[in-house]
């Protein structure tokens, strides 16, 4: 394709991804720059913010983890991750088995229905949750975060393994029922290892999606003690006057760049679901 | 075997979104015990507000802004991006950050970014002589700029996921088309315009469509930036909701102000089974 290809388009192109790539980690290289740069440094405004002009320095970090509840944060990140994704994989699992050998009208609406889900917001959703968590006694504890996430990680997370369970000839299991087995001991035995790739993708989606949720967050959770990681840096490192721009940096690269990394890996399956079966392949 | 989710989301989705519509029309508040039936007063008291009619016309203008310059950008990049070079996984790595790092932390190195004394693109900007020595912008404190600066993050948000979904769009472009084009003597604009675009269109269309309904409920880049300053001079519907409803425990009030985003967000999904069905007939 594009035949008329000279050096002057490449240079082009280069160009272009350059700028954009500039554009968008800009704002991470940033928070880099800035973890390890005295605080004088950082405050004289008179300094090149570019350079280090005093030598760097790691009173930001330990900052963060000794004098913050930073590391509760991102404990409490993880034990709402955790229970959140056993969650999702027990009701997304044979949900999307289910739709997946469910053909005809009714599982293709069924599908359909269960992806739309996912698109109303929490932002219309937050008001009565709120009302419901209170009711339950649940407020202002970690385990209403682990109630509420999964109806937008279960949505999403059926509708890709759907798509992974699809894939499986039909015959292998009943292969595996002549020999014997069980339709539930076929899945188990024969379905399951098949789809580890997808089971994989689904977990690391659901933690992502956990990591990134801030609206249910912010809105049960009062205690500076039982916030999640993205809801505690803003709304805890920023209160009062003093920023402590070196900590809050430092934060949000550690919290940012590790999960992008493993994101990173399962992208194409994230585009796949996301278009609807609109992009083939 | 399917039931056992869907009762799941039925109980976390559609009950709370019935009770979202009947509290917004009862004057339920956080300490209430009980509730009266209002009826419309809740709308009628909100339609009356000049902070709810700026969020109305902010919510519109951040989504359409955005995905306008998404759209364009995200084209731009994909095309840049089809052929391949050495190093494309970390080029893809680095755009696709934003989408993947928490926005409100992606948010708060932009709340650096834009600080109001220390703010880096001032410094470039005056140490490059583009602004004279006694200006020096105040991103988020001056109603225009802190519009213009979320429109940016928005923007800088959204990108990723467009890009990457016209990117899948254009590798399912069988080549041999390409190859009879040019055989046929068409250029690349040629290509670009009468190939390329046509038939990309059904996924930019879902890349759109995501656009809208992320930034169009979006609070938490706002929240982070500006929590709806100055002066509630760049509230949107999604915040204001929070505000009015956690904050400040009206809600039936905040109920009703977070159910105008509704319509959009219906539009959208059937917009995109449309887009969805008309991918498997073809």
């Amino acid at each position: 394709m594009y035949k008329a290809k000279k050096l002057g388009g490449k240079g082009i192109n280069f160009g272009i991804i350059a700028a954009f790539a500039t554009f968008a980690a800009f704002p991470f290289y940033w928070m880099l720059i800035t973890t390890f740069k005295e605080t004088l440094d950082l405050l004289n405004t008179g300094n090149n913010p570019f350079i280090y002009n005093l030598p760097p320095t790691l009173e930001h970090l330990e900052m963060l983890f000794f004098d913050t509840l930073y590391g509760k944060w991102l404990f409490n990140t993880a034990f709402v991750g955790v229970f959140v994704v056993l969650i999702t994989l027990v009701l997304a699992i044979p949900a999307g088995y289910s739709l997946a050998r469910l053909t005809g009208r009714l599982g293709e609406q069924l599908g359909i229905g269960i992806f739309l889900t996912y698109l109303v917001p929490p932002t219309i959703l937050f008001i009565p949750l709120s009302r419901v968590i209170a009711e339950l006694g649940l407020q202002d504890s970690l385990w209403s975060l682990v109630l509420v996430y999964p109806s937008f990680t279960v949505p999403f997370c059926t509708w890709l393994l759907m798509g992974f369970f699809r894939v499986i000839p039909q015959d292998i299991e009943e292969a595996g029922m002549i020999d014997g087995l069980s339709r539930m001991g076929a899945f188990v035995k024969i379905v399951m290892p098949m789809s580890i790739a997808g089971i994989l993708t689904v977990v690391i989606f659901t933690f992502t999606l956990v990591m990134q949720e801030f609206v249910y967050a912010l809105t049960f959770i009062t205690a500076a003690q039982r916030f999640t990681v993205s809801v505690g840096v803003p709304t805890f490192l920023v209160r009062g006057d003093v920023y402590f721009w070196g900590s809050m940096m430092a934060a949000c690269f550690i919290a940012s760049v590790p999960i992008a990394i493993l994101y990173n890996f399962f992208v194409d399956r994230f585009i796949a679901g996301f278009t609807v079966g609109a992009v083939k392949g | 075997m399917i039931a056992p989710a869907v009762v799941y989301i039925i109980a976390l989705v559609g009950v709370p979104f019935f009770l979202a519509i009947y509290y917004s029309l009862s004057d339920v508040t956080v300490g209430s015990v009980g509730m009266k039936f209002i009826g419309f007063d809740n709308f009628r008291y909100i339609v009356g507000d000049p902070t709810f009619l700026r969020s109305l016309k902010n919510t519109f203008i951040f989504a359409f802004v955005s995905n306008l310059l998404v759209v364009v950008l995200a084209k731009i990049l994909a095309l840049a991006l089809y052929r391949d070079f050495r190093g494309k996984w970390i080029v893809r790595f680095l755009i696709l950050l934003p989408w993947v790092a928490p926005i409100s932390l992606g948010s708060i190195g932009w709340l650096w970014i834009l600080d109001s004394i220390y703010s880096v693109i001032n410094w470039s900007l005056r140490a490059l002589h583009l602004v004279g020595p006694n200006t020096w912008p105040i991103w988020l404190g001056d109603p225009q700029l802190a519009m213009i600066s979320i429109i940016t993050v928005h923007t800088w948000r959204l990108l990723p996921l467009a890009t990457i979904i016209i990117l899948a769009g254009l590798t399912s472009i069988p080549q041999d088309i390409y190859e009879a084009a040019a055989v046929d003597g068409a250029g690349f604009f040629r290509q670009l315009f009468q190939i390329t675009l046509p038939l990309v269109l059904p996924i930019m269309l879902v890349a759109v469509l995501f656009g809208v309904v992320f930034a169009f409920t979006d609070m938490i880049v706002i929240y982070v930036l500006t929590r709806g300053g100055p002066y509630d001079m760049t509230q949107v519907l999604a915040s204001y909701a929070f505000f009015t409803g956690i904050d400040g425990g009206a809600l039936g009030t905040g109920s009703a102000i977070a159910l105008f985003l509704f319509p959009v967000l219906a539009a959208s999904a059937i917009l995109l089974l449309r887009v969805a069905r008309r991918a498997e007939v073809g």
